[in-house]
């Protein structure tokens, strides 16, 4: 039949066609790509840091990255480093998903009742902007001096970005989506199910993002504040080194909050764009 | 086919108060009226911000017929699709499809980037309770029924704006409508996709005995189409013409017929255009 050949004659045409070259060598190119400029920041941050020690300002605090990374390797093999880590990743977690749990239900309930968006939608804004360290003195007089504090800051800190962003993407779902969905015949639960909440996906994984990044420096903060008797944490270890004045003990720690840090960044940000590529919402030109 | 000055006939008297008759054309020889739109007026706003977007609009359109509705901007085209979807309620006046399933389509093909092709098709299924056994078959029969078999793996970004339109019309009829609704659906693609297309909506709807609505603004494409035109002022929105166009099987869009047909509208709405020339 002509027009059905007409048609695939044109939608092959307008199809991008699939880009050639061998697979290992695009991967290879692909990785290098990647992985170079990071290097490249890593070496040129190692080349500060050296030269400042060079110079020999406040070489009583500030050591060389040759100490500290001798510290840092002493304390993987010999010390409690991984325990230490063990203890604040598993503060971390366990808050993380209580703060995800209670900022989606809050979220999703202010996004769908109006009223309740008009009273509490702005006190959500606001504990997003509050540090939420400032509520530990009022978990210890809640819960005492234990882990239970440690999470009640925790969860002040993350969950309100997690609520914001799913009452962002509900917000945001497109309207002539609705229209489509609607005149489809999805309405209540489906319409959430079906069309909302997968709209408001990839605002959702920023919010989830944003609180990820308050919930670390709320729990940095808070191991700071709060020592719990007969369990180590990153922010004691880093209060621990501080009063023994052991300052390449205090560089190790910060290096491990930071690697700590970037690895659970990256893997939010490549959540992201793969939802984003799923949508075609990348840029095929930029995105290498 | 021959289209002459004589069969190209606006309606002697007013045309709100034949189509109201309900011996014009309109009453086809299947008899039914898929959609009735009686005195249906629409006011957006109030106050001094009040605007009329439509005025004592009647329309009857009969089962398996396919009414073009052309007119300039803002004449509420799109506002009288929403009131025959149940998007939207009249300020005054009734519409009435009997019970008829309606499907909408729109200039974007607004389908949901998230899902394939064939999960969007399916979707409109599962939301008309379609069991998920037969869901899978019958997705795979309407995408080829768009000729896009093969492509329900594909998300909608990897899809072509014209292959995205006829997953959008494939989304609309899986919602087993009988009155399909069109705004503007091939507005935003090139000429020979729209052309294509034509061939392909003036096959489905004949082999599935679909009643179409079908807004533009082109009035070319509502030459090839229409078995009837409406033509619709613009502030307020009321009809001001209806060209019956004899149905004699495929008109070509380069053909002389369409071309005096489209003349002829084109004349009909410069006159009207020239009245908001204030």
């Amino acid at each position: 039949m002509t027009t059905n050949q007409a048609l695939r004659g044109l939608d092959n045409l307008e199809l991008r066609s699939p880009q050639g070259g061998p697979e290992h060598a695009r991967l290879a190119r692909k990785a290098w790509a990647v992985a170079w400029p990071k290097l490249a920041a890593i070496v040129l941050v190692l080349a500060v840091w050296e030269l400042i020690t060079l110079t020999g300002w406040k070489k009583l605090v500030l050591k060389g990255p040759g100490p500290v990374f001798s510290d840092l390797w002493h304390q993987m093999h010999h010390g409690m480093l991984w325990a230490t880590i063990g203890w604040t990743l598993r503060s971390a977690v366990t808050g993380y998903f209580v703060a995800l749990i209670i900022g989606s239900l809050v979220g999703l309930l202010v996004a769908r009742i109006p009223p309740l968006r008009a009273a509490v939608g702005s006190i959500i804004t606001g504990l997003q902007t509050m540090p939420s360290v400032a509520w530990a003195p009022f978990a210890i007089v809640l819960f005492g001096e234990n882990s239970s504090a440690i999470l009640f800051v925790v969860i002040m800190g993350a969950a309100p970005s997690i609520a914001n962003g799913l009452i962002t993407g509900v917000d945001y779902t497109p309207p002539l989506l609705l229209r489509a969905g609607k005149t489809m015949g999805l309405h209540g639960f489906a319409l959430y199910r079906y069309l909302i909440l997968p709209a408001s996906l990839p605002a959702y994984v920023a919010g989830m993002k944003q609180g990820w990044a308050f919930a670390w420096r709320s729990l940095m903060a808070a191991e700071l504040f709060i020592a719990i008797i007969g369990q180590v944490s990153l922010g004691q270890q880093l209060d621990a080194d501080m009063s023994v004045q052991d300052f390449a003990g205090v560089s190790s720690v910060i290096i491990v909050i930071l690697v700590i840090g970037i690895i659970v960044d990256t893997i939010f940000t490549k959540a992201d764009l793969a939802l984003r590529r799923r949508r075609g919402l990348l840029d095929p030109a930029a995105a290498s | 086919m021959r289209v002459s000055n004589e069969q190209v006939t606006p309606p002697a008297s007013s045309p709100g108060a034949s189509a109201l008759s309900g011996t014009g054309p309109a009453d086809g020889p299947a008899g039914g009226e898929a959609v009735r739109l009686t005195d249906v007026s629409k006011v957006y706003g109030t106050g001094r911000a009040e605007l009329l977007a439509l005025d004592s609009i009647s329309l009857t359109v009969a089962d398996g017929e396919f009414v073009c509705i052309i007119g300039a901007s803002g004449c509420g085209k799109s506002t009288l699709l929403n009131l025959v979807a149940g998007l939207d309620q009249p300020t005054s006046g009734q519409v009435d499809t009997s019970g008829r399933k309606v499907g909408l389509m729109f200039q974007e093909p607004a389908l949901f980037p998230w899902l394939t092709a064939g999960r969007n098709v399916e979707l409109a299924l599962q939301a008309q309770g379609v069991p998920r056994a037969v869901r899978r078959a019958q997705t795979t029969e309407l995408l080829e029924a768009v000729r896009l078999g093969g492509f329900g793996d594909k998300r909608p970004h990897e899809l072509s704006g014209g292959m995205r339109q006829r997953v959008a019309l494939a989304r609309a009829l899986a919602q087993n409508a009988d009155v399909l609704l069109m705004d503007e659906p091939f507005g935003a693609l090139d000429a020979m996709t729209r052309d294509l297309l034509h061939d392909e909506l003036e096959r489905i709807c004949t082999e599935r005995t679909l009643t179409v609505l079908f807004v533009t603004h082109n009035v070319r494409e509502a030459a090839r189409l229409g078995d009837r035109v409406v033509l619709l002022s613009s502030r307020p929105g009321r009809i001001i013409d209806e060209y019956t166009l004899p149905r004699a099987g495929h008109r070509r869009i380069d053909s002389p017929e369409v071309s005096q047909v489209a003349a002829s509208l084109t004349d009909r709405l410069r006159e009207e255009m020239g009245r908001h020339d204030y």
